[in-house]
């Protein structure tokens, strides 16, 4: 167990349990694997956050804290305290429980935070010793086996720690243990490491005269984008999102945004994208300032040609896609994936345009119709029990006789799901009717035992 | 065909056609059916490449465009390169698709809410050049609009298929009035030949050619497309089921 939640705590489970223990004490628990990298690149996005809004020294401490340096920016918040309270409030509404302290010495801070009990503490200037005295040597930043070693020395507490004499402690433990008490007394100073953010690539251009016909937009989109590609370039990149601001003589501003789905640089496609959005925009009485950034952007590696001779390359067409995708929404543009699941409506999932093909297909052992229902419609129906295809049935108010018929291919409930799908049962039926007409026909139930569904018969597919 | 030096008028003809309408630089691709009968029928034997085809359903099959669908689907799979698929409304099932031929990787999928966008789809999949096919499902179909697909689909060489697709069944009358598409087809499902066994047989659809820009309408009886995308002549029209030769024999022996 590496960090539990509240009602975890409650219930007996500490970091550090093993999991098997934790199970033992409470069944219901739920378990999720940590994700290091993960936490690491969330601290990373808060931590430019506080760099944004509390202070310009911003540093990550692995693996669960943020360092700030506030020295002169506690007033532009109200004092240390408000901005403490300011802080924690704002991580709470964002879902995280955080505690804040203020102190002289980062080793001071980082033990009260995490050892003390306030949840927010501002630590007088010149009184850390006191303040730091009573937690226990954990808090020191020291590794494992030396908080072991000194707890069998019978110290527990840091303020012995500290009286204790250098030399001895120096010649069991090594140099650790001094400089971590001196870095928490601020005896010797520690340096942050603070994040630095990277600022979007960004090209702009004011204009004597405000601009307002689309050609004249159209041009200088074209004049904007080789810088902006140049940029990209110079930093290894492609841009995956475009957003074009442009102000307005009378302060307002309209925009542009456009993405595309792989990360590109080519200057003329992406003038062609910004081109064509050029009608969705109301340049008022003249627009004085275009600003083009490449607000998200993506690393594009070279890739190999494919020889003639071995293979013919297969045509690009995320260009054609992205122009799609900018048109009608980067929703309505998918491919279907397999899902390995046997329920016809849940074997399919849509994943993107330009996804890679994961080689995993559907099972082709039984007919599927064309068209599939989004959901499936009550039909009324007249068959022999338990496993008889209908003889006939009525479906939006024509009744159909059965010539032949094919089934059932028996379908079961994902019991994993739910257990409102342990017992359920769908018979499916290929019918085809006087006319030619062939239907996807299932009845809800095995026909036989009433738990297994309602046994009423519905039409989900029509076959060509 | 004719003796090779002998050269009909009709096809004489049909050549200056070709050079007034300027596409005689290059010569037409086309995408044969594989069925001489069917290929004999068509300009070119086959479907031409870089041309706007429309396809609708018969009967029910106009709003439901199942068989439709499947016999567009067919044709796409045999096609090289990525389809691009525009609809309306999804109601595609993916495995489907592949159990003709057109594998999930190979088609994607684009949903525009309204006809006019799925003209503009249409006419940008086929324009831009790279993909095997585009398929769009539309309902309302000018003849401006067919006339800029027509044109699109020539400088790029994509094959377009339009498959009319109605909601209700008075307005598929809509499918008579004239557009710029090459062919014209209209399937309608037939009633599959009965097995000695319970069971379905294969599908046989009424494969109408109701227009063919340079050709002359037919109506063919077909089964279904096979797991490649073919269509095939059902046994006893081809040249009779092998029980019944082997019947006819025994009747001589």
């Amino acid at each position: 167990m590496l960090s539990v939640d509240l009602a975890a705590r409650k219930a007996g489970v500490r970091p550090g349990t093993p999991v098997a223990k934790a199970q033992a004490l409470y069944p219901d628990l739920i378990i999720m694997d940590a994700d290091l990298e993960g936490d690491r690149t969330g601290l990373e996005k808060l931590a430019l956050w506080f760099q944004q809004r509390i202070a310009p020294l911003v540093a990550v401490d692995v693996p669960d804290g943020l360092v700030l340096d506030t020295t002169g920016a506690d007033h532009l918040h109200g004092g240390e305290p408000a901005m403490l309270a300011e802080m924690v409030r704002r991580l709470r509404d964002a879902g995280i429980t955080a505690k804040a302290v203020v102190a002289d010495t980062l080793g001071a801070a980082h033990a009260l935070a995490r050892y003390g009990r306030a949840r927010t503490l501002v630590v007088p200037a010149g009184e850390t010793a006191a303040a730091i005295a009573g937690l226990p040597i954990e808090a020191l930043r020291l590794p494992d086996n030396m908080i072991e070693g000194l707890r069998a020395l019978g110290v527990a507490t840091i303020a012995p720690l500290a009286a204790m004499p250098r030399a001895p402690l120096a010649l069991r433990f090594g140099p650790d243990v001094a400089r971590r008490l001196d870095q928490a007394y601020g005896r010797i100073s520690e340096a942050i490491l603070p994040v630095r953010p990277v600022d979007p690539v960004m090209v702009s251009r004011n204009f004597a005269e405000p601009i307002g016909a689309a050609e004249t937009i159209a041009r200088y989109i074209g004049k904007l984008v080789p810088p902006l590609c140049q940029g990209l370039e110079e930093r290894g990149q492609g841009a995956r999102r475009l957003d074009l601001v442009l102000h307005r003589v009378d302060s307002r501003t309209e925009a542009i945004r456009i993405a595309t789905a792989m990360p590109v640089r080519d200057a003329k496609r992406l003038v062609r994208l910004l081109c064509e959005k050029i009608e969705t925009i109301d340049p008022g009485f003249g627009i004085e300032r275009m600003v083009l950034t490449a607000t998200l952007a993506e690393p594009i590696a070279p890739r190999q040609k494919i020889s003639s001779l071995i293979a013919e390359e297969e045509p690009d067409v995320s260009d054609l896609i992205d122009t799609l995708a900018n048109r009608v929404g980067h929703h309505s543009l998918y491919r279907f994936a397999p899902v390995e699941s046997d329920v016809p409506e849940r074997s399919f999932c849509r994943v993107p345009a330009l996804a890679p093909d994961d080689q995993k297909d559907w099972p082709e052992h039984w007919p599927r119709p064309t068209r599939l229902l989004a959901r499936p419609e009550p039909v009324q129906a007249m068959a022999e029990l338990p496993d008889q295809p209908p003889l006939f049935f009525i479906w939006r108010g024509v009744r159909r006789k059965v010539k032949c018929a094919d089934g059932p291919e028996r379908v079961f409930g994902e019991w994993w799901r739910g257990d409102a799908e342990l017992t359920t049962v769908r018979d499916y039926f290929r019918l085809e009717d006087t006319s030619g007409e062939r239907f996807w026909v299932y009845r809800s139930g095995d026909g036989e035992h009433g738990e297994t569904g309602s046994q009423g018969w519905f039409l989900h597919g029509i076959f060509g | 065909m004719s003796a090779p030096l002998f050269r009909p008028p009709l096809e004489a003809l049909r050549d200056q056609i070709r050079r007034l309408e300027g596409s005689a630089t290059r010569r037409r691709a086309v995408l044969p059916f594989g069925i001489p009968d069917i290929d004999r029928r068509l300009p070119g034997s086959g479907l031409a490449l870089g041309a706007l085809h429309e396809v609708a359903g018969g009967g029910n099959d106009a709003l439901n465009s199942a068989a439709a669908g499947q016999f567009a689907a067919g044709i796409a799979a045999r096609t090289k390169g990525k389809v691009l698929w525009i609809v309306t409304r999804q109601d595609l099932f993916a495995p489907a698709l592949k159990q003709v031929g057109l594998d999930g990787s190979r088609v994607i999928y684009v949903e525009a809410g309204v006809d006019q966008d799925v003209l503009a789809c249409f006419e940008e999949g086929l324009r831009r050049g790279g993909l095997g096919a585009v398929v769009a499902e539309v309902a309302r179909l000018s003849m401006t609009a067919s006339r800029r697909l027509q044109l699109a689909a020539e400088t790029s060489g994509a094959l377009g298929i339009a498959v009319r697709r109605w909601r209700r069944q008075t307005e598929a009358a809509d499918f008579g009035q004239p557009t710029a598409s090459v062919t014209r087809w209209r399937i309608s499902v037939l009633p599959s030949e009965s097995l000695p066994v319970p069971g379905v047989g294969r599908a046989r659809w009424l494969l109408e050619l109701i227009r063919a820009r340079a050709g002359e309408s037919a109506d063919f009886e077909v089964e279904a497309c096979d797991g490649k995308g073919r269509l095939s002549l059902p046994a006893a029209v081809a040249d009779g089921s092998d029980q019944e030769k082997a019947g006819r024999r025994r009747t001589r022996a």
